[in-house]
């Protein structure tokens, strides 16, 4: 090993050195796009998880009967998926069908020509428009033009409880703020964690600020910041609903170790179901992962749900909800003509077929569309599915999750400070200061 | 590692040069050429998805002036002194101890090396399924002490991947250290042996030094390799609890494809650049002038 001409050595151990630093600046640019079967054949990502069985059900049934405009479908999970799109649509390797959530993410890939507009579309077919529940469908609209159409169901975040535990220590549901906070000392003592949350996945954390912020400030606080107006952060509301999360972490509210769970492994999920933890406010697609991963739990009825308590002299309204209208199809406007035409004919005809419908209802989930009242009414789900469809039908308001809405420059800096916050390591204070400065970014 | 000319007389002189070019070819493209692209995105301001802009030095007083980014040299350099000073001595103890001839060494080698078969992000999937405060080996074995929040604690975490970095990449050490201990001549202990030399004193007065330059290559592995560490941190803490195990890679690729913010990622990767470059030069100065020198006079 002395042997080697250790000159050459030198150079060449810190050229390797340079050259692993690079490869690192360049990952992530890669993606499977070019793997398609047919290079003229649309593309189509989308996410793990409950959702998953059915829309590989619909694109398997959309190949069979159009076989001369088939779609190639892949599956990330979402907190890699997030990054992933982002990069290969950058780099031209996109897909043909982009999954997304509305808001200022949209509104990004709008603003970099990234995404077809879909508005002629939309007005030459006015039964794709009519099948979609109206307030859902405007947050694929920028601009007064349609950039992006609902792709499946509705999903208000809730807070779901485990009955056993509540029943075990005789306690009831929290409808205020301070109800909650006198639940935290009574479950600790029962040997339970009062609240469940995937911390490391820093998306959950969002939901604790959306809803306080919602219901001491009401939906205007959020209108204002996503609006960018200068100093909107400074509403006191942010300010007392970031106290009030300290507080909670300060009584020992969230499960041991809560930072270094992640929710894409459903680990939050899990603390819920096996008793570990009384409560969990999460979006309502768990209902599906929960109905899969703890079948007997959900059949059994222990599994409780409930809107986010009041808090005391707040001007939210009550019914007021936050969380994702729906996810959405973009296509993509550098997709070849032939993938655009085979995406438009599926977006037209091959979803939300009444076996999609039925699939994501059976899944547990509330399709977007309308009138499925009945096939509601009839689903073994129907409990949990009428009070997340009357949910998101009746609210005065219904907020698109912070991440989502704002610019993803904004969206990273607000989940690195709130996880701050979570852990104490900044004050409500440093909090609005560091996020007032990114106002327009 | 200038190429020398078509000359005929070349052969007499040793290889072609021309041996070179094909690794050159790939260095150049793979290594060079990125390099240059990520010096120049650090001068503009791109989202990753829009047109490219020239931003001038935005990007660079973002970077330097940005706290994070500090905080992340920071965790770096920690990172890779604990790594070192944990990973040296252990690995060079078991090459030395796996480099001896008895059977069931030899075993022994084989079960060290396993982990070194691992991917890691599969490594960092089992770690934090064995980690995890609620559902990992401490509750599952009833052993309170196991029962820490090890990924979830601040003060703790960082020594918590210091220790599965350690576990990953001991045994590639050791495989170096196996084979630079094998290369050793025997007559060197022979003659040790004969003037009264104790095993500690051999291995002070003969292993050690001949390893010299085995340490060296093992030392720059270790320093500027703790400079890549990624996959494993990303997967196992994603940088957190908040900023704890944010090291200077990680924080690059986070800027980059979280924040989109292309152009503050690229300086942070040039800065990368530079602390691998001067770290590797200094580690290989360490040899000394004279490195074509024999060990093995009198051998």
């Amino acid at each position: 090993m002395q042997m080697v001409k250790l000159t050459l050595r030198s150079a060449a151990i810190a050229a390797t050195a340079a050259a692993v630093s690079i490869s690192l600046a360049a990952c992530g640019s890669s993606g499977p796009a070019g793997s398609a079967a047919s290079a003229d054949s649309a593309t189509m990502w989308g996410l793990t998880g409950g959702n998953q069985p059915v829309l590989q059900k619909s694109v398997d049934a959309w190949n069979k009967a159009h076989p001369e405009e088939s779609i190639k479908l892949d599956f990330f999970a979402n907190d890699a998926y997030k990054t992933k799109v982002r990069t290969a649509v950058g780099a031209g390797q996109g897909p043909t069908f982009i999954y997304g959530w509305g808001g200022g993410v949209l509104k990004s890939y709008v603003d970099a020509g990234q995404v077809a507009d879909l508005s002629d579309f939309v007005k030459d077919n006015p039964e794709v428009k009519s099948r979609y529940l109206p307030s859902v469908l405007k947050n694929g609209t920028i601009d007064g033009k349609t950039y992006a159409l609902p792709n499946n169901n509705v999903q208000p975040v809730v807070l779901y409880y485990n009955k056993e535990v509540f029943d075990k220590i005789g306690a009831e549901a929290p409808k205020t703020w301070d109800e909650l906070m006198a639940l935290v000392p009574k479950f600790k003592a029962a040997g339970v964690a009062p609240f469940s949350l995937g911390g490391q996945s820093k998306w959950p954390d969002l939901m604790w600020l959306e809803y306080l912020v919602e219901r001491i400030g009401g939906p205007e606080v959020f209108a204002n910041i996503a609006a960018n107006k200068p100093g909107a952060w400074s509403d006191p509301a942010v300010k007392e609903a970031l106290t009030k999360i300290q507080e909670l972490v300060d009584a020992g509210g969230f499960i041991n170790g809560f930072s270094s769970i992640a929710a894409d492994s459903n680990a939050d999920q899990a603390l819920l179901y096996t008793g570990k933890a009384a409560m969990i406010l999460q979006g309502g697609w768990i209902y599906q992962g929960l109905k899969k991963d703890a079948a007997d739990f959900v059949s059994s009825g222990k599994l409780g749900y409930t809107t986010f308590p009041t808090v005391e002299g707040g001007k939210g309204d009550p019914a007021n909800v936050v969380g994702n209208p729906s996810n959405f199809w973009s296509i993509s406007s550098k997709a070849t003509d032939s993938q655009k035409k085979a995406a438009l004919e599926y977006v037209k005809s091959g979803m939300f077929t009444d076996a999609d419908t039925q699939a994501l209802i059976d899944s547990g989930a509330v399709p977007v569309t309308t009138g499925i009242e009945d096939k509601l009414a009839a689903s073994p789900d129907k409990d949990f599915l009428s009070y997340v469809y009357g949910m998101a039908k009746n609210a005065p308001s219904f907020t698109l999750s912070w991440d989502q809405a704002l610019s993803p420059a904004q969206g990273d800096a607000m989940l690195a400070n709130l996880d701050q916050i979570f852990l104490k390591k900044i004050t409500p204070e440093q909090f609005v200061t560091t996020m007032n400065a990114t106002i327009g970014k | 590692m200038s190429v020398s000319t078509g000359s005929r007389r070349v052969l007499e002189k040793g290889p072609s040069g021309w041996l070179a070019a094909p690794a050159l070819f790939l260095f150049l493209l793979f290594a060079i050429i990125p390099l240059a692209g990520v010096f120049f995105l650090s001068f503009t301001a791109w989202d990753g998805l829009g047109e490219i802009k020239l931003d001038g030095l935005s990007s660079w007083t973002t970077v330097l002036t940005d706290p994070v980014t500090g905080n992340a040299l920071w965790v770096t350099a920690k990172i890779m002194f604990f790594s070192f000073v944990v990973q040296a001595p252990i690995s060079l103890l078991l090459g030395v101890f796996t480099s001896a001839s008895q059977k069931y060494r030899a075993v022994l080698a084989v079960l060290y090396f396993v982990p070194l078969l691992l991917s890691s992000a599969a490594v960092a999937i089992a770690y934090k399924a064995l980690l995890d405060p609620n559902f990992g080996l401490g509750p599952g074995l009833g052993v309170p002490f196991l029962a820490q929040d090890w990924l979830g604690n601040s003060d703790l975490v960082l020594f918590v991947v210091v220790f599965v970095i350690a576990w990953q990449f001991v045994p590639f050490h050791t495989l170096i250290y196996q084979g630079g201990v094998r290369q050793i001549p025997a007559s060197l202990y022979e003659a040790a042996q004969i003037d009264g030399a104790g095993r500690v004193q051999q291995f002070f007065a003969i292993t050690l030094p001949q390893l010299k330059y085995t340490i060296i290559t093992s030392s720059t592995l270790m320093v500027v390799g703790s400079l890549a560490y990624f996959d494993l941190i990303f997967v196992l803490t994603g940088g957190g609890p908040g900023y704890s195990t944010r090291l200077l890679p990680l924080h690059m690729y986070l800027t980059g494809f979280k924040a989109n913010d292309m152009g503050a990622a690229s300086a942070l990767g040039v800065i990368l650049v530079v602390i691998g470059l001067v770290l590797a030069l200094v580690l290989q100065r360490l040899g000394g002038k004279n490195r074509n020198a024999s060990q093995l006079e009198g051998a």
